[in-house]
């Protein structure tokens, strides 16, 4: 019996991925009575959420009464350019507040209001101060809150442990294989239910905010087992990522510095976003300095300012101004709070951005503008699920945080991934445990297939073909960075899918030196495979989609295409190893919800 | 502006290993952590080691850099002279895997033994009130990111290895004065922390302290206060007297 062979647990719940949506998860499922595990890439509490800064989206009305959920789901499908699923983005919004008092009662200390409740921040494409933080480290309380729950719920934790495939009992999931990194020896997941939270793709592209475990996994283990994956060509690029010097270039910059007043500036000094405010924005927008100023002490009779327009405009805007040669020394542009703030006011609200450039790029941000540009940051696009229950199309998979589709549309706000992933992470729990616990019998993965799998995973060691793995990385991210980028154009996109096509070739020779224990050479190999399959996605949905919306910026299509594009999601499906892509109408909002945006225009 | 250096990083596993010299180039703004990976990327594609964010939060690159524990990301190579030979192993308080990567299951499991936060009541209107001043001085302990290399540098488990098993270490007691200094917790950890945490181990050299890349002050507002709280409970006569008194 190949089972016999490797190391195997079973599960009703396995929870991949141990950011903030996949300890909600297992936390939920936990809660629900069902036996779970949460199995992670890296050391517990080191996931992406952990560099989330300027904090959680939720209408606390704490600091504006007049903020309710409507005003926040507004705010999300604009800033999303209308292509989020609604019902999504009305229970984040409507949720949200609970999950963040939820973790306030687990141990979380966000920054105060002073009559001593939680404080919030203004951030782009938020109508009111809205965002729960902690200084400029809001992502690490939250991890550490959700981590120290978990383990005080007793909840198995696999740590270092990296799923490279999903198992199927007919047309169900049924539990998931990988290996150690510490051994590199293999190990089976038996589960009922299986949820997916492994995050997004920046490692895909050159200069990102991601860490390195953003291989897009999730997206394509999930593409693989025959799961639906919409709008892949939706990326953000955050506006603001370092630019220097290169080793850092990438590195965020929250948004907060501009929520907390700072100001954008092209090399002539002047603060170019009153350049950029589009006819979508202009009756929400601030059209002077002196109103953009005012607007951060009374919202009431000002509007708001233009540096805080939703990210993809301000990237947009970046762009623009240092192709048009009035950009910052290292090919950025000037980001200013040290002339508009006082010093204590900077090294409180922002404490990590202060240390950042001072220890990275010897730049004190509380005397001297900092220099920045826009950073693949974020997947808007990815798998899709069931906006209520997390449900993928796959029986038995869910997935939920940025590995998931829908809630953001075309562009994420700022804050609106935190809250994501407490939401939409809890409903994945509790649905996947619900499954679990309403699935008679225990589904069982095929042997066979198991040892194919071992063998597919051990390929890279037995190759002669000489390619280094790290080499087929640079080039990916190369292709990338200067051809699926912030502004696309068909010639471009096409020469990536002949490059991608090469990279996928190069990738079945990469030969991996040494053992199996603890080898990142090899451990890189096996994740080039989800990153040139996302690559590959995202590119295809970049292509298709022959209009300017969001994230995704066609230089030979620049408007919105309403009658169309606007109205569909692009829905990938992988069969043996190849996408086909196919349009598929927006779900269609209920009359009351669409009322909330007739009455505000 | 390029430099040269000799970056002479521990290959080996719990069997064995050695020093190997890697001559590289770094350009002006790179890291440790930046050269570590070019060695991989062309000299040294299996060389072991654990990183993720790259800029200071996740705490994951730690390692003995000329003998200095420290984070490889927050490290930059213009702190060295070119044509330098620059030393990398790993962190030696705990067990090798491999090159530069241990095993820090010691401080997770240590952190299992951190009972949770116990809230007293909501207020009356069914909020929760915690004011800025009082919240700060936890919020310190909070900025925690878990690199570990206060309790790679504590000399009571650095160079004890039997003291590990009665000795929770410098990081558990930021989470634990954390847990206590909370505004609205009510849970008594004073006998954990003497029994069970090895409290009283630490002599307060700050060795933790200074080594800490988010600037903790661990020994003068954790370690201390809660040695305080001890001492207060235990060896206070007043105080030993009242819990007599009321059965406590």
């Amino acid at each position: 019996m190949a089972n016999d062979k490797y190391e195997t647990h079973e599960y009703d719940v396995i929870v991949i991925g141990a950011g903030g949506a996949g300890l909600r998860a297992a936390i939920e499922a936990s809660a629900a009575g069902v036996k779970t595990a949460l199995i992670c890439k890296s050391l517990l509490g080191k996931a992406h959420t952990v560099m989330a800064e300027g904090g959680i989206a939720a209408a606390l009305r704490n600091v504006y009464q007049e903020d309710n959920w409507k005003v926040h789901f507004r705010d999300t499908m604009r800033g999303g350019k209308m292509l989020n699923n609604w019902r999504m983005a009305q229970l984040h919004a409507q949720e949200a507040p609970d999950r963040v008092l939820e973790l306030e009662e687990w141990g979380a200390l966000f920054d105060r209001t002073p009559d001593g409740r939680i404080l919030q921040r203004d951030f782009g494409g938020h109508r009111y101060a809205r965002l729960a933080h902690v200084g400029d480290r809001t992502g690490l309380e939250m991890i550490r809150t959700l981590q120290q729950h978990a383990v005080h719920k007793g909840i198995d934790v696999y740590m270092e442990c990296n799923i490279q495939r999903l198992l199927k009992d007919g047309d169900r999931v049924c539990g998931a294989f990988g290996y150690w990194r510490e051994s590199g020896k293999f190990v089976t997941f038996k589960s009922k239910a299986t949820v997916m939270a492994t995050g997004g793709v920046g490692k895909a592209w050159k200069f990102t905010s991601n860490s390195w475990e953003y291989t897009g996994d999730g997206t394509t283990l999930a593409a693989n087992v025959g799961a639906d994956l919409i709008d892949m060509e939706m990326i953000q690029f955050h506006p603001t990522g370092m630019v220097w010097p290169n080793s850092v270039r990438g590195i965020l910059v929250t948004e907060g510095v501009r929520g907390d007043g700072g100001t954008l500036r092209n090399s002539e000094g002047k603060r170019f976003m009153f350049n950029y405010i589009t006819d979508y924005f202009r009756a929400e927008t601030a059209e002077t300095e002196e109103e953009a100023d005012a607007w951060y002490e009374d919202k009431t009779n000002n509007r708001r300012t233009p540096d805080l327009l939703p990210r993809d405009e301000v990237a947009r805007a970046i762009n623009a101004e240092v192709k048009a040669g009035r950009g910052s020394p290292h090919g950025g542009v000037f980001l200013d709070i040290a002339s508009r703030r006082s010093a204590e006011y900077i090294a409180r609200r922002l404490p990590s951005m202060h240390h950042q450039f001072k220890e990275l790029a010897d730049v004190d941000i509380t005397k001297e503008p900092m220099e920045v540009g826009p950073t693949c940051h974020y997947i808007m696009g990815g798998v899709r699920v069931e906006a209520d229950t997390a449900a993928t199309t796959v029986p038995g998979l869910y997935a939920a945080g940025e590995v998931a589709a829908g809630l953001h549309g075309a562009n994420r706000l700022g804050g609106n991934s935190l809250s994501d992933l407490l939401v939409f992470g809890r409903r994945a729990g509790q649905y996947a445990a619900q499954y679990a616990q309403n699935l008679e019998g225990h589904p069982s993965p095929d042997d066979d297939q198991i040892e194919q799998y071992a063998q597919e995973l051990l390929a890279p060691f037995n190759n002669d073909g000489g390619e280094n793995p790290y080499s087929v990385h640079m080039a990916l991210q190369d292709c990338m960075q200067n051809l699926v980028g912030i502004i696309r154009t068909e010639s471009e996109l096409k020469k990536a899918q002949t490059e991608i096509a090469s990279l996928k070739e190069r990738l079945a020779k990469v030969t991996v030196e040494g053992h199996r224990q603890y080898n990142p050479g090899w451990n890189l190999a096996l994740d080039l495979e989800s990153l040139l399959t996302t690559a590959e996605a995202t590119t295809m949905g970049a292509l298709e989609r022959k209009e300017s919306r969001g994230g995704h910026t066609r230089e030979d299509h620049p408007g919105p295409d309403p009658d169309k594009y606007g109205k569909i999601n692009l829905v990938l499906r992988r069969t043996d190893g190849e996408f086909s892509l196919s349009e598929e109408p927006l779900p269609e909002m209920p009359e009351d919800l669409k009322e909330l945006f007739e009455e505000s225009k | 502006m390029a430099s040269e250096f000799t970056m002479r990083v521990w290959r080996g596993d719990i069997s064995g290993g050695e020093f190997k010299d890697y001559r590289v180039e770094a350009q002006e703004g790179m890291v440790v952590l930046d050269v570590i990976h070019t060695i991989q990327a062309t000299q040294a594609p299996d060389l072991a080691v654990r990183w993720n964010c790259k800029a200071g939060k996740c705490g994951s690159c730690s390692a003995e850099i000329n003998g200095k524990p420290r984070l490889m990301c927050m490290t930059r190579m213009n702190l060295f002279e070119s044509g330098d030979t620059i030393t990398i192993s790993p962190i030696k308080t705990f067990p090798l895997l491999r090159d530069l990567v241990t095993d820090v299951s010691f401080n997770y499991e240590k952190a299992k033994k951190i009972p949770a936060l116990k809230l007293k009541a909501k207020e009356a209107d069914g909020t929760r009130r915690m004011y800025q001043d009082d919240v700060d001085r936890v919020q310190e302990f909070h900025k925690c990111i878990e690199c570990f290399l206060c309790q790679d540098v504590c000399h009571v488990i650095r160079d004890h290895e039997d003291n590990k098993p009665d000795f929770a270490g410098p990081r558990s007691f930021v989470r634990m004065a954390s847990l206590e200094m909370h505004p609205l917790d009510e849970e008594d950890r004073r006998e954990l922390l003497k029994v069970d945490a090895g409290l009283g181990y630490c002599n307060i050299t700050k060795c933790c302290t200074e080594v800490c890349p988010e600037g903790i002050h661990i020994t003068d507002n954790a370690i201390i206060p809660l040695k305080e709280r001890v001492v207060d409970a235990y060896y206070d006569p007043v105080v030993w007297l009242m819990n007599k008194l009321t059965g406590k």
